[in-house]
C-alpha cells in the first residue's frame, strides 16, 4: 500500500467539465488524499508547514491541473516556490522528499497530435514538462510520465467517461503499489498502463 | 400680567434660552449659563423674580433626583459592585476629613463645636447637579476623574441620610427637645427601631417592585402604543419612589438611583432614558437658575471681604482634601486636578442644612445668610475654576507629561515616521499589526488612563487632543511621513484632516472613515487614502456566505476583491456627481438618492465571478461551433 496525495490546482473549477468528471471518480480510500489548493489558498498565502507535513505523510505526489499556457496555473507554481524549500526539499540536507514518486495529471485543450514538431504546438508534452521533471530531479524524487486527458474541448461525454475510468485504474494501481516501476522508462504517458481494468 | 404663571415661565425660559447658548459659545458649559441667567433675573439685578427663588429651588431639586435615576439606569449592578471600594474608601475619607478640617477651623474661630460640626457637614457636600452635568458635558464620566467624582457624590448622598437625624440628636438634644416640635408627620414619630425597620422595608420595596412589578407594568403600557402614557409611567416611577423615600426619611435621590440601577438591565432602559431626559434637563436648569437668583448681592456687598475670604477658604480646603485623597488613590496629576477642582464647591444640600440650622438659632440669621451666600458663590465659582483648569492648567500639565515621552524617545534615538491618532479598537488592532511587523507608531490619544499602560507596552504615547496644532507638533507631526487618523468620530477625523492639511502639508494622511457620507467629505478635502471601516469586513462576510453556499472559494474571493475595487471607483464617481446636486437636499435625502444611484450602477456592472478568466466552457462552445461550420 502506498499513500497518494493529489495536489489539485484549478482557478475556475466550476467551469471545467473534464476536471469535474475526473474528480468525481477519485476513489474514496483512506490512503488517497485530495488537496484542493485554490479552495484552501484563494489569497495565495500558502501554509508551508502544513504542506510540508502533508508531503512527508505521502509516498506518491500527483500534480493535477489544467495545462495553461504550457504550464500549471499560478497557484501550483506558488506552491512549488514556497513549499519545496532549500535545505528541506533540495540542496544540502534537503532530502525530505527523497525517493517519493511524483507526476503530473493534466487536461489539455488541444489534442495530442498538435504536440509535436509538425503540430501547431510545435513541442512535445515531455518537452513542456521539463521544469517539473527537473524539479523532481533536484528533490531526488522519481518523476513518472504524465497522465493526460487531451483534446478536452472536443471530448464527448463517453470519451470523458473512458478517461475517468483510466484515472480510477491509475489511482488504484498507485495506491495499491501494483505498478511496475521499470516500465516507466518505456511508456510516454501513464494512460498506457491503465488501458484495461485491473 | 403681573406675576402670573405664564409671566414667570416666560422669564425663566427666556433667561435660559438667552444665557445658556451665550455661555456655551464661550465654552463655559450650561451650568454657568443657567447660574448667570438666575443672577440676572434675580431680585438683585433685574428683579424679575423675588425671594420665591428658594421655593423654586426646592421644587427644582427634583431635577437632581431624576438625574440620579438616569445615572442609575446607566450603571449596571455589577459595575456598581465593582466600584464599591472607591465609593466607601474615597467617599468616606472625603466627608470625614473635610468635615473635620472645617470644624477645627470653626472652633478656632470660636464657634460652638456643635455649629462648627454642622457647618463642616454642610460644607463637605458637593453639588451632584453641577459636577455630574459638567462631567457629562466634557465626556469625562468614564475617565478616572469621572469615576472618582461619581463615587464621592454617591457616598455623600448616602451620608446625608443619617445627618439630619444625627445632627439634632448630637447638637440639640442636650439643650432642648426641639426635635419633636417640628415632627409634622412621617416616621419621625415612630420609635427608633420601627424607623430603622421602615427604612429597610422601603429599600426592600424598591428592589422588589423594581425587579418584579415595574417591568411587567411597562410592558403592558408599551402595548397601548401611547407615548405620553409611557412618559407618565416613567415620571410616576420616579415621583413615587421619591415620595416613599421622603416618608421614611431617606434621600429621594438615593432611592431613585437604586431604582435606576435595578432597571439598568431591563429592555426599557433606553425608552426611560429618552423620556425623562428633557424633564431632568429642564428641572436642573431651573435649579441652577434658582441658585443664581438666590445669591444675596446686598449681603455680599455689605460683607464683601468676609464672604470672599470664606468662599475662597472653603473651595481651597475642599480642593486640597480631594487632591490629597486623589493622590493617595494614585490618580494622575491631570485627572486629580479635574477631580479636586470639580468637587470643590459646596452642594445644594447645604441650603437645606443651613435653613435647618438657622431655624434652630444655632447661628444668627446673618451668619446663616452668609453661609448660604458662600454656598451659592462657590457653586458659581467652581465651573469658572474648571474653565481656567481646562484652558490654562491642563494643557501645561499634559505638555509636561508629553515632554517626558519626548525625552525618552530622544534618549533611545527613536524617530517614528508613523503617527497614529486614536487608540480605540480600530487603532489598537492597527498598531498591533504594525508593531508585529517592526513599525512602532507614535500614538496620540486623549484618554489618559490608557497612556501609562501603553507606555509600559513600549508604545510612544502622547496624551492630548489631536485637533490642536501644538500637540501634533509635540508628537512629531513635522518630522513624521505618515499620519493615521483612526478616531471613532468622523467629525473629529475631518477636523484633524483640515488642521493637518493646513499646518503639515507634507504629511501623508491615511484616515479611517465610518460611512459613505463622511467619506465624501474626506474626498472633498482631497484625502486620497480613505479606509471605510465596514467595507472589507462586510465583503469578507459576503465571501464566506458564498463559500458556505457552495461557491468555489477562489471565485468568491475574486468576486469580493473585485467588488471592493468597483465600490471604491463608484464612490469616487458618485462623489463627483454629488457636488453637482442641489444644496437644499438634506443629508438623509442625499444619502437615499446616492444609495439609489449606487444600486442602479451595481445592476449595470456587476463585478462578480461572471468574468471570462479560465472559462474553458466558453472556449469549448466556440470550438464546437467552428467545427460544425467546417462540416457544413
Amino acid at each position: 500500500m502506498k499513500k497518494v496525495l493529489i495536489l489539485f490546482a484549478h482557478p475556475r473549477m466550476e467551469k471545467s467539465r473534464a476536471n469535474n468528471t475526473l474528480l468525481k471518480h477519485i476513489p474514496s480510500a483512506a490512503n488517497i488524499t485530495f488537496h484542493d489548493l485554490y479552495e484552501l489558498y484563494p489569497d495565495f498565502n500558502i501554509d508551508v508547514e502544513t504542506e510540508k507535513q502533508l508531503l512527508l505523510e505521502h509516498d506518491i505526489i500527483i500534480w493535477q491541473h489544467p495545462f495553461y499556457w504550457y504550464s500549471c496555473p499560478p497557484l501550483m507554481k506558488q506552491w512549488m516556490d514556497m513549499v519545496l524549500e532549500f535545505g528541506w526539499a533540495y540542496g544540502p540536507g534537503g532530502t525530505a522528499l527523497k525517493d517519493k514518486i511524483v507526476f503530473n495529471v493534466m487536461t489539455t485543450g488541444g489534442a495530442n497530435a498538435t504536440y509535436n514538431a509538425e503540430g501547431h504546438n510545435r513541442f512535445t508534452i515531455q518537452e513542456y514538462l521539463r521544469p517539473f521533471e527537473q524539479t523532481a530531479y533536484l528533490c531526488k524524487m522519481k518523476y513518472f510520465p504524465p497522465f493526460l486527458v487531451q483534446g478536452s474541448h472536443r471530448l464527448t461525454d463517453e470519451e470523458l467517461q473512458r478517461f475517468s475510468k483510466q484515472y480510477v485504474i491509475l489511482l488504484t494501481k498507485m495506491s495499491e503499489g501494483t505498478f511496475e516501476e521499470s516500465r516507466m522508462n518505456e511508456i510516454r504517458f501513464l494512460n498506457e498502463i491503465c488501458m484495461k481494468p485491473v | 400680567m403681573g406675576n402670573g404663571f405664564l409671566f414667570q415661565a416666560v422669564i425663566y425660559l427666556s433667561a435660559a434660552v438667552i444665557c445658556v447658548p451665550i455661555a456655551k459659545r464661550f465654552a463655559m458649559g450650561s451650568v454657568l449659563g443657567y447660574l448667570i441667567a438666575g443672577m440676572l433675573i434675580g431680585p438683585f439685578v433685574l428683579g424679575f423674580i423675588g425671594h420665591e427663588g428658594k421655593d423654586i429651588m426646592h421644587f427644582a431639586e427634583f431635577g437632581v433626583v431624576m438625574m440620579l435615576f438616569l445615572i442609575g439606569l446607566e450603571l449596571e449592578p455589577a459595575h456598581l459592585w465593582k466600584i464599591r471600594k472607591q465609593i466607601i474608601g474615597v467617599g468616606l475619607s472625603q466627608v470625614l476629613i473635610t468635615t473635620a478640617v472645617v470644624m477645627a477651623i470653626g472652633i478656632a474661630a470660636s464657634l460652638l463645636w456643635q455649629s462648627a460640626l454642622a457647618i463642616g457637614f454642610a460644607f463637605a457636600m458637593s453639588s451632584t447637579a453641577i459636577v455630574l452635568q459638567s462631567l457629562k458635558e466634557k465626556g469625562l464620566m468614564k475617565e478616572p476623574s469621572g469615576e472618582f467624582s461619581f463615587a464621592v457624590l454617591l457616598f455623600q448622598d448616602i451620608a446625608v441620610i443619617p445627618i439630619p437625624a444625627i445632627l439634632p440628636l448630637l447638637v440639640f438634644l442636650p439643650i432642648t427637645n426641639s426635635i419633636d416640635t417640628h415632627g409634622a408627620g412621617g416616621i419621625e414619630e415612630l420609635p427608633k427601631w420601627l424607623q430603622t425597620g421602615a427604612v429597610l422595608a422601603a429599600v426592600g420595596v424598591i428592589v422588589l417592585v423594581g425587579r418584579y412589578a415595574i417591568v411587567p407594568m411597562l410592558r403592558l403600557i408599551a402595548k397601548t402604543h401611547m407615548r405620553e402614557l409611557f412618559t407618565a409611567s416613567a415620571l410616576l416611577i420616579v415621583v413615587a419612589i421619591a415620595l416613599l423615600m421622603q416618608q421614611v426619611g431617606l434621600s429621594p435621590a438615593l432611592g431613585t438611583f437604586l431604582a435606576g440601577v435595578i432597571l439598568a438591565n431591563s429592555e426599557f432602559k433606553h425608552e426611560l432614558e429618552s423620556d425623562l431626559e428633557p424633564f431632568k434637563g429642564l428641572l436642573l436648569g431651573l435649579f441652577f437658575i434658582s441658585v443664581g437668583a438666590s445669591i444675596d448681592f446686598n449681603l455680599m456687598y455689605a460683607h464683601a471681604g468676609t464672604v470672599a475670604v470664606l468662599t475662597c477658604a472653603v473651595i481651597f480646603i475642599k480642593a486640597i482634601v480631594l487632591f490629597l485623597i486623589g493622590k493617595k488613590a494614585k490618580l494622575s496629576l491631570d485627572q486629580n486636578l479635574i477631580f479636586a477642582i470639580g468637587l470643590s464647591q459646596v452642594g445644594e444640600f447645604a441650603f437645606v442644612l443651613f435653613s435647618f440650622i438657622g431655624s434652630h438659632n444655632i447661628l444668627t440669621q446673618e451668619q446663616t445668610d452668609m453661609m448660604m451666600a458662600v454656598t451659592a458663590l462657590s457653586m458659581t465659582i467652581s465651573p469658572l475654576l474648571l474653565i481656567v483648569l481646562d484652558k490654562w492648567v491642563l494643557p501645561k500639565v499634559r505638555a509636561a507629561k508629553n515632554e517626558q515621552t519626548t525625552k525618552r524617545a530622544d534618549r533611545i534615538e527613536e524617530r517614528n515616521n508613523v503617527l497614529l491618532v486614536g487608540f480605540g479598537h480600530f487603532g489598537t488592532t492597527l498598531a498591533r499589526f504594525l508593531r508585529a511587523n517592526g513599525v512602532v507608531a507614535t500614538v496620540l490619544d486623549n484618554s489618559s488612563d490608557q497612556v501609562d499602560l501603553l507606555r509600559k507596552m513600549g508604545f510612544n504615547v502622547f496624551y492630548g487632543d489631536a485637533t490642536r496644532v501644538d500637540i501634533l507638533e509635540a508628537a512629531g507631526a513635522a518630522e513624521a511621513s505618515i499620519l493615521i487618523i483612526a478616531i471613532d468620530s468622523p467629525e473629529t477625523n475631518l477636523e484633524i484632516v483640515k488642521i493637518v492639511k493646513q499646518h503639515f502639508p507634507n504629511l501623508e494622511i491615511m484616515v479611517r472613515s465610518k460611512n459613505r457620507m463622511d467619506t465624501y467629505e474626506l474626498l472633498d478635502e482631497g484625502v486620497e487614502n480613505i479606509y471605510r471601516e465596514h467595507l472589507d469586513t462586510s465583503i469578507r462576510l459576503g465571501v464566506d456566505v458564498m463559500k458556505k453556499l457552495g461557491y468555489r472559494t477562489y471565485s468568491a474571493f475574486r468576486a469580493g476583491q473585485n467588488f471592493i475595487k468597483y465600490d471604491e471607483a463608484a464612490l469616487r464617481t458618485l462623489s463627483k456627481n454629488r457636488k453637482d446636486m442641489k444644496v437644499y437636499i438634506s443629508d438623509v435625502r442625499e444619502q437615499i438618492a446616492l444609495q439609489e444611484e449606487l444600486l442602479q450602477s451595481d445592476r449595470q456592472i456587476v463585478p462578480s465571478a461572471n468574468d471570462h478568466a479560465w472559462d474553458s466552457k466558453e472556449m469549448r462552445d466556440k470550438i464546437l461551433e467552428m467545427d460544425n461550420q467546417k462540416k457544413k
